[in-house]
């Protein structure tokens, strides 16, 4: 009751037009702002849309299923009567053979191999950089490390290509001079930059009050460094490994140019691969617009974008945790 | 363990750090050193201003050169309105805890990981064969005008792709700009828009540039995405239409990396077209570093 009769005096400001004008301009803007910011919405859903609308065609026209079903995408098959059952992808030919298993182990053989070198690498050096180098080195060393993101990976792959397959050629003796192992290198080369740059700004947002208690209580820096930073930042390093993961599945232009395109299914690291993404860069510029062949190059599109989007939301979950528990909780 | 000991294996521990980091830079090194003693030789005016001759077995890269500059334009035009839009939304227009704003945010994260092929796949799947037959139909062309790959599509496409890049920059370059700028304008009598206009955005000037500047580096050097969308493997006429296919300096590094049928006799050119195109997005980049560094600095002393 008494906030009635408190309230009921005030009187309402009158808005003159030109102010009323002013306000509405306002409000367009606004909408017209926000309706923009769909736009980055809008292209995921598109490129998700799309990319599966091509490669529908496996699963609704007749003749593509029968070419190229699930079974004989996944499951052994029997190429040469009287031989056993093996995988091959030979989608150009006259029994197109459509086997996925080669084209997955060659992307695991090149991704395991740059992973067995980045992350090491990233994550020693972010460790450096963060807690040992001098103010003064370091301010140095990071902008040089993000001029390494910024060379494009054609060019990684020429390195790769013209430079490094002949030093590992004759380092391995090795049969074939492109394989998993160059190609590996070469993407090492792409995803150090962001193991090193994520792992780094995890290892700094760790307060400084931690490693002040852990010197104080002894340890040297090493064990400050190794046992109390590190593991405070571990959701962070792991998110920056599951970033380098899922760029080095989807990297193109250094695998199609270094891993000597040959789907071979062997164990051997030394043997030429042909990975998902290059198998899209090398064969869509042939195929036929709705044949099978030409939706199961978007077929691979699809599964490369799953496995992308999954790495994506698991380590942008992770960052935001760390960052959450280490700025959030000592503010 | 004894103190002593314990310092020794730390130390040694610690020195293999920054080996780690020794390596990282050393091979930047190596790879820009290779790079420039191979090319610098072959980097000539006649280079850069002619077209490909006997069958890209000799001439210059003009037309990949031109194609490139070209291409980065149009996405830029593309993409710099839409990104520096969004990012104004997500740091000045949208509500703290605006759910919109969290999806726009994973969204854009999201996009940043999307392989660079699938953005192809999407560019051939979406504007050429959507987009483009549409337009072709509703147009009244006979034959395929738009429904074919072409400079403005790969534009596009990779005005998407680098859409990412841009609202990361300016919206850290939004942040930068204090609150009281925006408080003592309001307070004057501005409106919101007047005060974006007038004080927020040109604070957060260099930041946006930034993002450009890494945005046309990140788009000048991605091959994957025009591979089906537009560009041409050789083609001495320069793009004159929207339609036009181009040629493109990394493509060309591929074509001439790849499909040369005598390594060793394009070997220099390769070499040479290569350094052109490292020296381009090197320079876009470090133009990109300092004024980040500075905006950086600036914002720190700004204080928060």
């Amino acid at each position: 009751m008494q906030e009635q009769s408190l309230a009921s005096p005030v009187p309402v400001p009158t808005l003159s037009a030109a102010a009323r004008r002013r306000q509405l301009k306002e409000k367009v803007i606004a909408g017209l702002v926000t309706a923009v910011a769909f736009t980055g919405i809008a292209a995921l859903i598109l490129i998700l849309i799309f990319v599966a609308k091509e490669a529908l065609g496996l699963f609704t026209d007749p003749h593509a299923r029968q070419e190229a079903s699930l079974s004989k995408m996944f499951l052994p098959q029997v190429t040469r009567p009287g031989r056993p059952a093996t995988f091959v992808w030979q989608p150009v030919s006259s029994v197109p053979k459509v086997s996925m298993i080669p084209l997955f182990i060659g992307t695991l053989k090149t991704t395991l191999v740059s992973m067995f070198v980045a992350v090491p690498l990233g994550v020693f050096g972010a460790l450096f950089a963060a807690e040992f180098a001098p103010r003064r080195l370091r301010e140095v060393l990071k902008p040089t490390i993000e001029l390494l993101a910024g060379i494009p990976s054609v060019v990684l792959g020429f390195f790769a290509l013209m430079v490094m397959a002949s030093f590992v050629q004759d380092l391995f003796g090795l049969e074939s001079r492109l394989n998993a192992v160059v190609a590996g290198l070469g993407l090492a080369l792409a995803i150090v930059p962001v193991i090193f740059t994520v792992s780094e700004d995890a290892l700094t947002a760790v307060p400084r009050s931690y490693r002040e208690a852990s010197l104080a209580l002894g340890a040297t820096p090493w064990e400050t460094a190794w046992k109390v930073v590190l593991p405070a930042a571990a959701p962070g390093i792991l998110a920056a490994c599951v970033l380098g993961f899922g760029r080095a599945i989807g990297e193109t232009m250094i695998v199609l140019m270094a891993s000597g395109n040959a789907a071979i299914v062997s164990a051997r690291l030394g043997d030429s691969v042909r990975s998902l993404s290059a198998t899209i860069a090398a064969e869509m510029g042939e195929v036929v617009v709705g044949s099978p062949h030409y939706s199961l190059l978007f077929f691979i599109g699809v599964e490369l974008f799953a496995f992308t989007f999954v790495l994506n939301m698991f380590a942008t979950s992770w960052t935001r945790k760390v960052m959450k528990r280490l700025t959030g909780g000592a503010g | 363990m004894k103190h002593t000991t314990r310092k020794a294996v730390g130390l040694a521990l610690t020195s293999l750090t920054g080996l780690a980091a020794f390596v990282i830079v050393a091979v930047i090194a190596i790879i820009l050193l290779d790079v420039v003693r191979g090319g610098a030789a072959n980097v000539s005016w006649a280079f850069l201003t002619q077209p490909p001759t006997d069958g890209m077995m000799g001439g210059g890269i003009f037309p990949a050169i031109f194609g490139t500059a070209a291409l980065t334009l149009l996405m830029t035009l593309a993409v710099m309105p839409v990104g520096v839009l969004t990012a104004l939304y997500l740091h000045e227009y949208a509500p703290p805890d605006s759910r919109m704003a969290r999806w726009v945010r994973v969204a854009v994260a999201n996009l940043a990981g999307v392989p660079s092929v699938v953005f192809g796949l999407f560019g051939l799947g979406f504007f050429i064969l959507f987009v483009g037959k549409g337009l072709d139909r509703a147009l009244g062309y006979e034959e395929m005008h738009w429904a074919q790959p072409g400079i403005l599509w790969a534009a596009l496409t990779l005005a998407v792709l680098t859409l990412p890049v841009v609202i990361v920059s300016t919206e850290e370059a939004l942040r930068a700009v204090p609150l009281d700028h925006r408080t003592a304008s309001l307070a004057l009598g501005a409106t919101q828009s007047q005060t974006l206009v007038r004080v927020v955005l040109p604070g957060a000037l260099p930041g946006i540039l930034t993002g450009a500047v890494l945005a046309i580096s990140r788009g000048a050097g991605e091959v994957a995405p025009i591979l089906f969308t537009g560009a041409a493997y050789f083609l001495p006429d320069l793009p004159t239409h929207l339609n036009s296919q181009f040629m493109h300096l990394g493509y060309h590094t591929y074509v001439l990396a790849t499909q040369s049928p005598d390594v060793e006799a394009t070997r220099p050119l390769l070499y040479a077209t290569v350094l052109v195109l490292l020296m381009l997005t090197f320079a876009l980049n470090l133009v990109a570093v300092i004024i980040r560094s500075r905006t950086r600095r600036k914002a720190a002393s700004a204080g928060h």
